[in-house]
């Protein structure tokens, strides 16, 4: 699903934020990337969003040899990417069915598609019942629940999560880890960058750590 | 809020353009009437026979710039002659005798729509056989022609400032919107909306200030229009007998398309100068 080779990004003349990382990640792998800040992580994801070029090397993802990607055609790229923020990122003003409405639509589906589509993908998350409440009206946890159906509207096959932990407690932070797993186990591709150690020992999952920009460590998944 | 500071402003410039731009039709409207009493007059050899006469006539009426030519007779040119110049006195006439002294003089004045091609003309018209002499005016033509230029200068010189702030003013007003819903476009992006159904938002902001802020003074000034010409033909009656001013229809019929169109234009190019300058998807 993702291939990295030698993939170097900097910023400036300092220090790059990447160097040299090179990463593989199969079909319906779900790897966590973990390091400190200012490791390379979020660089890592923007460059897989292709919100960044890298300096050198060479990305693909889903088949798609990014530098060959043409401005114009980044959108219909990022549809095959659903991408989770640490602060959920919902829109304030519209209800949780208008919010995964709106996601569907900015692609082009029909009306008739996203009434059949968001009730399935709100069963999906366990908030099928709450398609009227608005984001302020929900917690943390249900919130996160809303960006990840948000972000499985389009089906994609691969799922960036930055952080998605970040701004729940305990409890919610293992509700939405458990959800992504549950999605992965359909098949899709989960890419989680986080700090909650915890989660990520418990989880046994392969871990991809980094550290001043480069790959120290790739644990596999503990069968 | 900042919508309606853009739509006043736009409406301002568009007022301000719709004024300008009814002055303009006037303004061409009157040495358009003025044009048309200035003639080119001409003079045939001696003893021309009347088939030469009627084929110069001819000739000069196949020109393009020609709207009408008018035959003197002698025995006119004379009439007229005595009227301007011995109060029409019949006794003052007889006392010319017999002999014509403008046998000589029959003519024909030549009207034309376009006085700039007056000389052009006169040219053509001299280099015709059996004509003797042609007479022009051409101070007459240079002035009025020249008016007309300058008019038309001014107007185009004003209304380009005008349509250079209400663009910049639109184009501000889509920025602030782009500010405001920042995040939105941010999330959009990411999960892969389309440039245009990110752009489309913007852009329709934009045509709907643009033609809202044509359409407030359009009604205006319709009002304005006939207020202001039966003021001046009810109060300043010695005006109304120089200037004949164009009647609203005549000028609303091209000032709403241009308007609406223009509005509507301003709209699109000052969304797009914005999503230009502020979006990179």
């Amino acid at each position: 699903m993702i291939q990295l080779e030698n993939v170097s990004k900097a910023y400036s003349a300092g220090a790059p934020a990447l160097y040299q990382v090179s990463l593989d990640v199969d079909d319906g792998e779900f790897v966590f990337i973990v390091g400190p800040s200012g490791s390379g992580k979020s660089t890592l994801i923007k460059l897989l969003l292709k919100e960044l070029e890298p300096t050198e090397g060479k990305i693909v993802v889903g088949g798609h040899d990014l530098s060959k990607i043409k401005k114009r055609q980044i959108p219909r790229y990022r549809r095959n990417i659903g991408f989770v923020f640490q602060d959920f990122r919902l829109l304030k003003d519209r209800t949780v069915y208008d919010n995964l409405a709106f996601a569907e639509r900015a692609t082009g589906a029909s009306t008739r598609k996203i009434r059949s589509t968001v009730p399935k993908m709100l069963s999906m998350v366990g908030l099928a019942e709450k398609y009227r409440s608005m984001p302020d009206e929900l917690s943390g946890g249900e919130q996160q629940r809303v960006a990840i159906a948000r972000a499985l509207i389009n089906r994609p096959k691969l799922i960036l999560a930055d952080e998605p932990t970040g701004n729940l407690d305990m409890d919610n932070a293992w509700e939405i880890m458990r959800l992504l797993e549950k999605i992965n186990r359909t098949g899709t591709t989960v890419l989680v960058v986080t700090h909650n150690l915890e989660i990520v020992s418990a989880m046994k999952k392969r871990v991809v750590r980094l550290k001043q920009g480069a790959i120290v460590d790739d644990e596999p998944a503990e069968v | 809020m900042f919508s309606i500071a853009s739509i006043a402003t736009m409406a301002a410039c568009i007022f301000l353009f719709g004024l300008i731009f009814s002055m303009v039709i006037n303004v061409r409207q009157m040495v358009k009437e003025a044009e048309s009493g200035v003639t080119i007059t001409v003079f045939f050899d001696e003893g021309i026979s009347q088939d030469q006469i009627d084929k110069i006539g001819q000739e000069i009426q196949a020109r393009p710039e020609v709207t009408k030519i008018k035959y003197v007779s002698a025995e006119e040119a004379l009439q007229q002659y005595v009227d301007e110049y011995m109060n029409g006195s019949e006794e003052a006439a007889q006392g010319l005798g017999d002999d014509n002294p403008l046998a000589n003089s029959a003519n024909y004045e030549v009207y034309m729509d376009d006085i700039s091609q007056q000389s052009e003309l006169a040219s053509y018209i001299e280099s015709l056989d059996g004509v003797r002499q042609v007479n022009q005016s051409v101070l007459a033509a240079n002035i009025l022609s020249d008016f007309n230029r300058l008019a038309a200068y001014v107007a185009i010189a004003i209304m380009a400032i005008l349509l250079g702030v209400a663009v910049f003013l639109i184009s501000n007003t889509v920025r602030i919107g782009i500010a405001v819903r920042s995040d939105e476009i941010a999330i959009m992006k990411l999960i892969g909306a389309s440039n245009h159904f990110i752009n489309a938002p913007f852009i329709v902001e934009g045509i709907v200030i643009g033609m809202t802020g044509s359409i407030i003074p359009l009604v205006i000034l319709y009002f304005l229009y006939n207020k202001i010409v039966t003021y001046i033909l009810g109060h300043f009656v010695f005006l109304s007998d120089v200037i004949n001013f164009v009647p609203a229809g005549h000028v609303f019929v091209y000032l709403v398309p241009v308007s609406l169109i223009l509005g509507a234009g301003i709209g699109f190019i000052g969304s797009q100068i914005t999503i230009h300058r502020h979006m990179n998807v």
